[in-house]
């Protein structure tokens, strides 16, 4: 399932510099094809068992099904509140991630004792992997009886919040957000310091003050940055899972199914491939509408 | 400019204070993983103690650590070599010789990421099944790199884009091939850009959880597999779960906090500026 | 150049998976992170000592992942695994795919007979064993003694849930971390649903009727919710939705908990002092009922199974025997100590009286499983067998959905009434997609 955007071709002509053309189709062929196979292979099998009727723990149930596996699942009340659930993820994270990693790379690009040391601290949830950051998180802060939050609030009496059932869909983006804050972090400081001194000199020279420095100078010249990093986080959430495996298994009820976590029950928790690929060809079609709004927001910042 | 020395303090303070909460949950993690179980447990948090090795005896007894690091050490790197191997050339393409169809293959490439992986685990355990891929390192670095190849593809071509065209067209009125293009001027011009690239693969696939426990069993099994089996057994297993997350995080992070100068350099480091 | 290094990458990956090939037979177990299992990987060794052309390679995975890695592998035949570890539900039912083999003739010391019945009946499939039984539990009371004495109660050998409401109000005191009661609320098929079937069969409910209707919608399945939900609110722990046998284990094992019904194979780790800070001050008695004595406690067993697709079937074989046999659990007891050696399976155990004196609960156990009946199990007659699930394959889905429902319910997020209606539906979608319904 490929996403075609019209580009208007104007803007990318091939610059006529060189004297000999090079020709691009060998180096771009490889990567093409791996992706291709990579791609359509599952893709057909995944379409193709989604209009059959595959249970793995049921064989003697087979056959072709046509479209039963889409109306069983369009016609479940989980589906839409897990689209929900996903939007609601993907939006807060990125909101969360983006605000704060600009904010974070202004602090950190500033020279302050210490700084290196900080920096490595304030990157490293980036390096831990999801199950492991869900664990310690479920278990050792989060926990209501044992964790440390429900001690200090508990300390200062003021009670304590059973986070994975008063507020679950909150406890997953806090910590997905904790992973990714640093990844923005690292791109954008990354941006940062490729800002011109001088261009920040002549700004300061000309009277400006730091909020006007950082919404005139700083915040357009991350403007790319943050546009991958945008990108690439929301690739990457669509289909968070292994935080919400460790932490709530989707519940209670459905308050933190995302489409991710509901084809992970359909497939894998019911084995019914055939509706998990329903579910998966649903989740494609979703994640390529996102895409399609998002990517044509960030070409369109890359082409500056 | 001059900054005032409270303005300092305070930066020194504000920037500690957030770097201190940012890595708590991994300090605490840490820390537990030399506690005792009942310590692990204890309210209010036990600060003060003796700290114990035990919990890793007790981890390196039942898993063979040294072997899944091995893994994980193997598959990352391997996939991240075998994704730039194809998206260097690839990403150069675009990146100097843009054509109206390399928007859509950019776009495309993307969204192949968007597969929900559960929902093509039937698929992809069958074709491996069928290649005898099933727990071998070698179809676990397969996957990751192209998994990760249209990130890597993305990132390259946005970094190469930076490079300056004159210093390549000079090259190529000079006859170069891109081959030699490539490999004596764009890499070494865009070194900071592919090693941060690098670096975020090898990331990625090291925390992969998903087809590394669905594609191994004994033999190819990486980190991620380890620490499957310590989550959530039975009992008090607060400590020995942090020793051994402590574990498989460790290199991770090592590695990361080696390298993260070099990210954090990014463009402005050569012949560039 | 990177070209030429991932090549060469890969040729010393390819030539180290060729060098794996000897002549020795490899036999992959998949099992489950439980600390009887733990033990036997531990002990294993002795069994490569006494079969030195045998190789054992060990996946030990959290139980989710693990049923979820095998199921995968075995409905492919994708030949991964050797052994298997699987519960009574799979048992029935992937035997009779084809899927094991069959576990005839076994050697003679290996005394089948002795394998209490109730758990060989559960791990065969028309009348051939499929399955050894590793360890088998059924589900009981636990309680601290030191609480109850204070609080001046007596416990009969068989209390009643009423009963058990009551005592849970007297002892339960938050403001020194001790909650009356900890039972599962962690939604999945086998954890809270575990639970939650036993509550509705003795509240006189059951999952279908004999059309295979289902029943969720009875004014049982609504009491007991109720009753469970009320019960967990005013005297459960913080954080209930999140709790499953090992996280209320901990739980117990920490002094947190007044009372908690679940699991008879907990008993030896709570009498363990090195595992448990109660040791001392523990109680025991059988699963509360409540209107209909039958299906308060339930019954089921980890066993190892060979699947079909193994290509090392007769090693594998050997090693399940080795695993279920007297012999281990001797071994066990010379090396753990007869408190910690697998439970529930064997008459022989039970007999010995090393092990009935180092396991005070050891009697309460094997009247527990001896007592846990699959097929009468409920008030009213049912059509599929099993205490704390329905042994068709569509159980696993609608396990997993409910479970989430009565999380939801627990949590608060949606009334008994709505989550038992949402469950009802859901339950009647799967059934009729399934053509159990027309």
């Amino acid at each position: 399932m490929t996403i075609s955007i019209p580009i208007q071709p104007g803007r990318q002509v091939i610059r006529r510099g060189s004297r000999r053309r090079v020709r691009t189709l060998p180096l771009v062929a490889p990567s093409v094809l791996v992706l291709l196979l990579w791609m359509i292979v599952p893709l057909a099998m995944t379409l193709w068992f989604s209009f059959q009727y595959y249970n793995l723990l049921n064989p003697m149930l087979s056959g072709f099904a046509g479209l039963e596996n889409y109306r069983f699942l369009l016609t479940d009340p989980a589906l839409w509140t897990a689209m929900a659930n996903t939007l609601i993820l993907v939006g807060s994270v990125l909101a969360i991630t983006i605000v704060a990693g600009v904010l974070l790379a202004v602090l950190y690009d500033q020279p302050f004792a210490g700084r290196g040391i900080a920096r490595l601290l304030v990157i490293a949830p980036f390096f831990v992997m999801p199950t492991v950051s869900a664990l310690i998180w479920k278990n050792m802060l989060m926990h209501p009886v044992n964790g440390i939050f429900a001690w200090i609030t508990r300390s200062l009496g003021l009670g304590v919040v059973d986070w994975f059932a008063d507020v679950p869909l909150l406890s997953i983006i806090l910590i997905v957000a904790w992973q990714w804050i640093p990844f923005a972090l690292l791109i954008l400081l990354t941006a940062m310091q490729s800002l011109d001194n001088e261009q920040k000199e002549a700004a300061r020279i000309d009277g400006a003050g730091p909020v006007a420095m950082f919404f005139h100078i700083i915040l357009p010249h991350l403007g790319r940055a943050i546009a991958v990093v945008a990108m690439i986080e929301t690739i990457f959430l669509l289909s968070i899972f292994a935080e919400i495996f460790v932490t709530t298994s989707g519940g209670p009820g459905l308050a933190t199914t995302n489409l991710a976590y509901l084809i992970y029950s359909r497939a894998l928790l019911q084995f019914d491939v055939g509706g998990g690929s329903a579910g998966g060809v649903i989740a494609i079609v979703l994640a390529n509408i996102v895409a399609i709004f998002l990517v044509r927001t960030i070409a369109r910042s890359l082409d500056r | 400019m001059r900054h005032a020395k409270s303005d300092r303090i305070a930066l020194s303070v504000l920037g500690w204070t957030v770097a201190l909460v940012m890595f708590f949950p991994i300090f605490w993690m840490v820390l537990t993983g030399f506690k005792t179980e009942a310590e692990a447990v204890a309210t209010p948090p036990s600060l003060i103690f003796t700290p114990t090795l035990d919990n890793y005896a007790d981890v390196q007894n039942r898993a063979d650590y040294l072997k899944f690091a091995f893994n994980s050490v193997f598959v990352s790197l391997g996939s991240t070599l075998l994704a730039l191997a194809f998206a260097i050339p690839a990403s150069y393409a675009m990146a100097f010789f843009p054509t109206w169809r390399t928007k859509n293959t950019l776009v495309w490439m993307l969204s192949t990421k968007m597969l929900p992986p559960v929902g093509v685990l039937v698929p992809i355990y069958l074709l491996f099944r069928d290649t005898g891929l099933l727990d071998t390192r070698i179809g676990l670095t397969l996957v990751y790199g192209l998994i990760n190849l249209p990130i890597v593809v993305w990132m390259l071509y946005t970094f190469f884009k930076e490079v300056p065209r004159d210093i390549l067209e000079a090259a190529r009125v000079d006859g170069a091939r891109p081959a030699d293009e490539i490999r004596h001027l764009l890499v070494p011009l865009s070194l900071p850009g592919i090693a941060s690239t690098a670096l975020l693969a090898i990331i990625l696939s090291w925390n992969e959880a998903f087809w590394s426990l669905n594609l191994t069993a004994s033999k190819a099994a990486p980190l991620t597999a380890f620490i499957a089996s310590f989550s959530s057994p039975q009992g008090l297993f607060w400590a020995k779960l942090s020793a051994a997350s402590t574990l498989a995080v460790a290199p991770i992070l090592i590695f990361g906090w080696m390298s993260q100068r070099q990210l954090v350099r990014g463009l402005t480091f050569g012949a560039v500026k | 150049m990177c070209r030429i290094v991932s090549l060469s990458v890969f040729a010393a990956a390819l030539l180290g998976g060729t060098a794996l090939a000897q002549a020795q037979t490899t036999v992959t177990i998949a099992t489950v992170n439980n600390a009887d299992m733990i033990i036997m990987q531990r002990l294993s060794d002795r069994f490569e000592e006494a079969h030195p052309d045998i190789d054992l390679e060990w996946v030990v995975l959290e139980e989710n992942v693990l049923r979820q890695r095998i199921t995968t592998d075995i409905a492919t035949l994708g030949g991964q695994f050797d052994v298997m570890t699987i519960g009574t539900y799979e048992v029935p039912i992937w035997a009779a795919q084809g899927w094991l083999v069959p576990l005839e003739d076994l050697p003679s010391e290996y005394d089948v007979d002795d394998v209490l019945k109730p758990v060989r009946d559960g791990l065969s499939h028309d009348g051939t064993l499929y399955a050894l039984p590793f360890y088998a539990e059924s589900s009981m009371l636990y309680y601290r003694t030191d609480l109850f004495q204070e609080a001046g109660i007596d416990m009969p050998d068989q209390p009643t849930w009423d009963q058990v409401r009551e005592w849970a109000a007297a002892i339960h005191d938050p403001d020194n971390g001790v909650y009356g009661i900890c039972l599962r609320g962690k939604p999945g098929w086998g954890e809270n649903m575990a639970f939650l079937s036993t509550l509705v069969n003795t509240f006189g409910g059951q999952w279908f009727d004999m059309e295979w209707r289902p029943r969720l919608d009875d004014q049982a399945w609504h009491d007991a919710v109720t009753f469970y939900v009320d019960l967990m609110r005013n005297y459960g722990p913080p954080g209930a939705t999140t709790n499953g046998f090992n996280e209320n284990l901990a739980l117990f094992s920490t002094g947190r908990c007044g009372m908690w019904v679940d699991a008879t194979v907990a008993a030896g780790m709570l009498y363990n002092p090195e595992q448990s800070t109660v040791a001392d001050r523990l109680g025991f008695a059988q699963a509360p009922v409540a209107s209909h004595p039958k299906g308060s406690n339930w019954l089921w067993s980890w066993a190892l199974a060979v699947p079909t697709s193994s290509d090392a079937a007769d090693a594998a074989k050997e090693f399940v025997t080795w695993a279920t046999s007297k012999e281990y659990i001797e071994l066990v007891a010379e090396e753990e100590g007869w408190v910690s050696v697998p439970p529930g399976t064997r008459r022989s155990t039970y007999d010995n009286p090393s092990y009935t004196e180092a396991a005070p609960f050891a009697e309460a156990v094997l009247r527990a499983i001896e007592t846990a009946d699959p097929i009468e199990t409920t008030a009213n007659p049912k059509p599929y067998s099993g205490v704390q699930y329905a042994g068709i394959p569509e159980f696993q889905a609608i396990g997993t959905q409910v479970g989430q429902m009565m999380a939801a319910a627990l949590s608060g997020q949606m009334t008994v009434d709505q989550a038992l209606q949402s469950a009802q539906t859901s339950t009647e979608r799967t059934m009729q997609q399934a053509g159990y319904l027309k």
